[in-house]
């Protein structure tokens, strides 16, 4: 990574101020994704999303991080496989270009619950702006299966589906 | 003041790498080994504080996912400092002394093994003039470890010594990551690694976690058998610029040692964070230990951070294991230390007593 | 049993994009100097030094409290580092705070700030970690679908968001120090700005500023020796939550009621919007004041929009909200908080120059940050407790 970006003046004069000098940083990491995150990544390359159940109240983690960050109890092994399609609980549409997101603006940032999930996943949807809304139904759109590696960019995006919007009250909570 | 006293202490193995926990997996068994241990869940402490940093993490907010651990809800009372768990241990005894709190967890976890720890260290210098030098972490420490020798303050044969020991200790202790017996020969035998500093003079890059359960008054002797009753805590920054400092000595560490009481009572236990051997040397001074083998005081009976480093948690361990034999009875009095910034810039003094 | 606590000094350097003309070092010195002007005591007399500012990566400085330890005088002083996410700001002054409270300390310098033009904020924010698809695009992508979530709660006016910019960019301009001064603000001007991240324009979000900010904090038994006013700390809150769990209210989060809550128990208020004289309220899109004033429980939930529709926030309105022109006008980031404490201290002192209140006595300053997770919050007053 990199950063200290510091652009602007050359060199200057030496009896002109140094406002600015430019030191680029550049650090690699190696990070883990965490046993929990790992059998989640290891499922999504497989084309399956895999959730898992809080032991205290049943509910449903997509992305699982391992444990419950309401009850502190871990999660254990068991996983639920969930459907691909789910419903649009809020939405962005961005129009800010941003170093790190290799998407064409303006494109919709979404948060999504999956059929059968009770946290949200943010991905993005494929739509016109004017159309998409709060509790629009969508589906993955997946990359081809030879693409697919152990990343939630194994769907390219959400994509409207010809089902009857949800019921706000159906999904209020996930806001 | 008011009493207060550390009731418990939990670690995780220091370990080179931890390749498959995250940091929040890491940091959950131990912070339910110290409910367990105490009685206490984290998310029912009248305060909770916490240390890390960003650049071990190499993202921002990375001390966000703790809260996932600890699972702080109802919401808690909690903050956190960008430094070692010690220095948060610091800002929750102070919010107890406040009378805002009886009860208070804290913690700390990093993973340097993430990126390129010495490389990593220099983004902590004078970001228009030094850094962009890049003085990797261990050549800082050489340079100050030179003076020592240049200026007749130690010997290569005592810093070697110093190494042979903590690993020695180390053997005793199963968290701990370096864990040897090697003679002083063998060691001055080793090639530098950054002249005058050999490996052994140097301190494990470590991924871990530890946490701590502070308890006032009364509450402290019901969860706690022995409560290792905290007597003085201080903390002195100096300069970062090493031309402005004596490097042959920690100033620091002597300011917070005399304003904390280390010289008023016989020191049973002394655990030291130094990530050098020529550090812990100046700290062991500083605390004005004696380095003859009559002295009284067992310094690193845990190894200290020459046998496992988990900065972050490095210096919150310290105190932990100096109040964990307090806890036992092994020791009545103790001192702990904790450093930060190069060549010993900041540091910190706990002295612990049981009953 | 803990002891009184005022703030006697307050220091703020003009904010913004880009400083050139100070260096970090430079940047803090020059709050701080100014604070311990108006406090009117000198380097020597400070027993601590605690400096708040947002992730490190912000500056491309690991801990930079270390590096910045003589500029703040603070060599062979105590000295401690804050990062509470967006909320650091008020935090830096809480511990601040607490070190005299407790009689750790008689008196302290408590600094925040950010240099964001030394680095890039939204890079920062968006860092490209592995195993996932990059989509938050910064603060305002992340806040934007909770706004979203907000109006479709509450049946808020779409325009109300418009509404607070332009009564915190008038604000601004009765603000020498602030950042974003704009002379022809209008309705128009902000309704016509470009959608950023939809429902969020451009005017109706917060810039990048370099800044920094100060406080002297002294004890009872030395303030009170001063013969000008000061405003006194009557409590101080912290409350915070996990970032996601299943049903989390993320647009009225449990950790700002309880915080509200416990604030107002400490402070022995009963009546918030009656008893308070004015805010200082961290809203770094405009769609937080209708926001914050329900999760402040200033209001009743849902009707925080007629507030700001009402005029009730503006500087001659019965609830006088971000007098300085708040975050949306300055925002060096680490020190935004702090900023908010420090203009609350400032109106029951009297000192708030154009921007006062009139016979302000009991003010608000409030922080928050992270995903909507982390407050810090504090009362002062003109009188002691």
């Amino acid at each position: 990574m990199s950063d200290r970006q510091m652009d602007g003046d050359k060199p200057s004069e030496h009896d002109e101020d140094v406002t600015l000098l430019r030191v680029p940083v550049s650090l690699d990491y190696d990070y883990s994704a965490g046993v929990s995150a790992s059998r989640f990544l290891r499922g999504i390359e497989q084309g399956k999303l895999l959730g898992q159940r809080c032991p205290v109240d049943g509910r449903v983690y997509f992305p699982s991080r391992g444990s419950c960050p309401q009850h502190a109890v871990t999660f254990g092994d068991e996983t639920v496989d969930l459907s691909d399609k789910g419903t649009i609980v809020t939405f962005s549409i961005v129009r800010v270009p941003s170093a790190n997101i290799p998407l064409e603006l303006p494109y919709i940032a979404v948060n999504v619950v999956l059929d059968g999930a009770d946290t949200i996943l943010m991905h993005v949807l494929d739509a016109n702006p004017e159309d998409v809304h709060m509790g629009m139904r969508v589906q993955a759109v997946w990359k081809p299966r030879e693409e697919w590696t152990t990343s939630t960019a194994n769907i390219l995006y959400f994509r409207a589906i010809d089902e009857p919007d949800a019921d706000y009250d159906q999904y209020k909570e996930h806001i | 003041m008011r009493d207060v006293a550390v009731v418990g202490f939990e670690q995780s193995p220091c370990v080179r790498r931890e390749q498959n926990r995250n940091e929040v997996e890491v940091l959950v068994p131990v912070l339910r080994a110290l409910r367990e241990q105490t009685g206490v869940a984290g998310a029912d402490c009248d305060f909770i504080c916490s240390g890390s940093s960003d650049y071990l993490a190499g993202q921002s907010f990375a001390f966000v996912s703790g809260l996932d651990a600890v699972g702080a809800w109802p919401p808690v009372s909690e903050s956190h400092v960008e430094m070692d768990g010690a220095w948060a241990l610091y800002e929750a005894w102070v919010k107890i002394q406040m009378g805002q709190a009886e009860t208070a967890l804290v913690y700390g976890f990093g993973k340097p093994s993430m990126g390129d720890l010495p490389m990593t260290m220099a983004l902590q210098l004078d970001p228009y003039c030094v850094m962009p030098l890049w003085p990797d972490a261990i050549s800082m420490a050489g340079l100050q470890a030179r003076h020592c020798l240049d200026a007749g303050v130690l010997t290569e044969r005592e810093m070697a010594a110093a190494a042979a020991r903590d690993r020695r200790h180390a053997m005793q202790n199963s968290n701990a990551q370096l864990r040897w017996d090697r003679s002083v020969d063998e060691i001055l035998a080793e090639p530098y690694l950054a002249n005058p500093l050999r490996k052994s003079d140097c301190a494990p890059i470590s991924d871990g976690a530890s946490a701590i359960l502070l308890a006032a008054g009364d509450r402290a002797r019901e969860i706690c058998e022995r409560p290792a009753w905290i007597r003085g805590i201080e903390h002195i920054c100096e300069p970062i610029d090493l031309g402005v400092r004596d490097l042959g000595r920690s100033r620091s560490t002597q300011i917070a040692a005399e304003k904390a009481g280390v010289g008023s009572g016989k020191i049973d236990v002394a655990e030291l964070s130094a990530p050098f051997t020529h550090q812990e040397i100046l700290v062991e001074r500083a605390l004005g230990l004696s380095l003859d083998s009559s002295s009284q005081t067992v310094v690193n009976p845990s190894g200290g951070a020459l046998a496992g480093n988990p900065l972050m948690a490095v210096g919150l361990s310290r105190i932990g294991e100096c109040a964990s034999r307090i806890f036992s009875g092994e020791a009545d009095r103790g001192v702990a230390h904790a450093t930060s910034g190069p060549c010993l810039q900041q540091n910190l003094i706990c002295v612990l007593e049981g009953e | 049993m803990a002891e009184l606590t005022a703030v006697v000094g307050i220091g703020q350097t003009k904010y913004e994009a880009k400083r050139l003309d100070l260096s970090m070092p430079g940047l803090v010195r020059d709050a701080a100097e100014k604070a311990l002007v108006d406090a009117d005591c000198s380097w020597a007399d400070i027993d601590a030094v605690i400096l708040g500012k947002a992730p490190d990566l912000f500056e491309g400085v690991m801990m930079p409290e270390l590096f910045l330890n003589e500029a703040l005088g603070g060599a062979y002083k105590p000295m401690l580092r804050v990062h509470t996410a967006g909320s650091v700001g008020g935090s830096t002054a809480i511990v601040a705070a607490s070190m005299v409270q407790s009689g750790v300390h008689d008196r302290v310098l408590c600094v925040a700030f950010e240099k964001q033009s030394e680095s890039n904020a939204i890079w920062a924010l968006t860092i490209s970690a592995p195993f996932s698809l990059a989509t938050v695009a910064g603060a305002g992508g992340y806040f934007a679908p909770l706004v979203r979530g907000y109006i479709r709660r509450s049946g808020a006016p779409e325009d109300t968001g418009i509404r607070v910019a332009v009564k915190d960019r008038e604000n601004a301009l009765r603000n020498p120090l602030a950042h974003l001064r704009l002379e022809d603000i209008s309705f128009d001007l902000v309704a016509n700005s470009p959608m950023l991240w939809d429902p969020i324009r451009y005017l109706e979000t917060c810039p990048s500023s370099d800044g920094a900010c100060a406080l002297v904090l002294e004890n009872e038994s030395l303030a009170s020796k001063r013969s000008n006013k000061l405003a006194w700390i009557h409590a101080t809150e912290m409350r915070s939550e996990p970032t996601m769990f299943s049903g989390r209210d993320q647009v009225m989060p449990q950790a700002t009621l309880d915080n509200a809550k416990n604030l107002y128990k400490k402070a022995g208020i009963t009546k918030p919007r009656e008893e308070i004289d004015c805010a200082e309220i961290y809203v770094p899109f405009s769609w937080f004041e209708p926001m914050w004033m329900e999760g402040m429980l200033i209001t009743e939930p849902n009707q925080g929009w007629k507030m700001t529709y009402e005029g009730a926030t503006a500087l001659d309105g019965d609830f006088p909200v971000n007098m300085s022109g708040g975050v949306l006008s300055s925002n060096p980031i680490g020190a935004s908080g702090l900023i908010r404490f420090a203009e609350a201290a400032r109106q029951v002192r009297g000192i708030a120059g154009e921007h006062q209140v009139d016979g302000a006595r009991k003010a608000l300053g409030h922080a928050y940050g992270g995903g909507s997770q982390y407050f810090s919050t504090w009362i002062v007053d003109s009188a002691k407790p």
